[in-house]
């Protein structure tokens, strides 16, 4: 499903657009960066709570086209910045992980 | 009843024992479960703090009839700007400390929340003394 | 239902405790985050965690929280310092190679709640 469908179906905030054509298939939930640098794989979409530089940096180290940030998360100055230069979506939403994963989950699996 | 801990800076592995003790003092006591959830949440926020942020430090809880008090205090760093330390989000803990699973800001908020007192001080690069309090 | 049939889907195993037996009306929500104090801010009893955090932080957290039930994700495995401490406070433990966003799917599918 592409970013922009997402994005138009779940409660979500665009504090950077970016890859609104990227197709998701599936997102990786972690708050601990050396999972994500370890198992996350390119085109999944990152829900986190972490909202500092090195989610931004790892994003794009790991070709993640878009960050969730839960529970209403605000990125920090230099997590945007770095966001925006790195052209990596950041997205932020009201909800806590489980129910944006369950939502997303069942969003994209329902088209599939 | 009085118990008192030392706490290790940065040993993770031993990190919520004290708070792990006190819980089981307070079930014993038949305390009700709501209060001992609150008073143990509180505790191993403050407990963490210490051993996330801190060098060495010292736990001291007085069990009483009417309330429960904690004294946490820490040699370290010290906290900076107290006020913004207990701002729901805010943290500066290092990357080791964040893939111990902690640094989501929450700690202070957290103890605030379940404290019916909680007073803090610190001393930036001395150290950090906190009193909660939670009544029976 | 019996936990059986979720355990089954999400392909866990059942590594401390009685799970298998435990029914899902003992657990009306779900919650899922890799930062304890993030999880700490819990008030209901009746949640399971779903986590990547392995540690032994992650059983005491559940101690402090009244959390029953933990479901580690990422193919990551307990330890027995872990699987100690959950033992003594009357913990149950599954372990799963499935993503933490992939088993908040499958719970969510059969009823388990959110707690926020
Ligand atoms: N005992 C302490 N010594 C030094 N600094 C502290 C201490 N306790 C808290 N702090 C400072 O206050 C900040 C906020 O503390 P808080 O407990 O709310 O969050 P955290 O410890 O960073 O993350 P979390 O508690 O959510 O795991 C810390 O990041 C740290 O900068
Ligand atoms: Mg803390």
């Amino acid at each position: 499903m592409k970013l922009s469908e997402i994005i138009k179906n779940l409660d979500i905030v665009v504090l950077n657009a970016a890859n609104e054509d990227a197709d998701i298939t599936s997102a990786y939930a972690s708050d601990l960066l050396s999972d994500v640098m370890g198992n996350a794989q390119a085109e999944e979409l990152w829900i986190t709570m972490q909202t500092h530089k090195n989610v931004a940096a790892i994003a794009s180290l790991k070709d993640i086209p878009a960050v969730v940030l839960i529970n209403n998360g605000k990125p920090d100055e230099d997590m945007l910045a770095h966001a925006k230069l790195e052209n990596v979506a950041v997205l932020v939403t009201n909800l806590a992980c489980y129910e944006f994963c369950a939502k997303l989950y069942n969003l994209i699996n329902c088209e599939l | 009843m009085e118990f008192l801990f030392e706490i290790e800076g940065a040993n993770f592995s031993v990190a919520g024992n004290a708070s792990s003790t006190i819980k089981r003092a307070l079930k014993q006591r038949d305390v009700d479960p709501a209060k001992i959830k609150r008073i143990v949440v509180a505790l191993f926020e403050a407990e963490i703090n210490v051993v996330a942020h801190a060098d060495h430090g010292t736990i001291r809880v007085l069990i009483e009839d009417h309330q429960v008090q904690m004294f946490v205090k820490d040699f370290g760093p010290g906290i900076e700007d107290v006020k913004e330390a207990m701002r729901e989000g805010y943290s500066t803990a290092s990357n080791s400390v964040r893939e111990m699973g902690f640094g989501a800001g929450m700690g202070l908020p957290n103890i605030k929340r379940n404290a019916d007192v909680f007073e803090i001080e610190s001393i930036k690069g001395l150290g950090t003394n906190a009193h909660i309090i939670i009544y029976l | 239902m019996l936990m059986n049939e979720i355990i089954k889907r999400i392909e866990a195993r059942p590594v401390c405790g009685d799970v298998c037996s435990l029914r899902t009306d003992d657990f009306e929500f779900a919650f899922a985050s890799d930062l304890m104090s993030d999880v700490l801010r819990l008030t209901y009893e009746k949640t399971m965690l779903v986590t990547g955090l392995c540690n032994v932080q992650t059983i005491r957290t559940a101690e402090m929280a009244e959390i029953k039930l933990i479901i580690i994700c990422r193919g990551k495995k307990c330890d027995d310092q872990m699987f100690k401490i959950a033992k003594e406070c009357d913990i149950c433990l599954l372990e799963t190679n499935y993503s933490v966003y992939r088993v908040c799917g499958e719970l969510y599918s059969y009823g388990i709640k959110p707690l926020y």
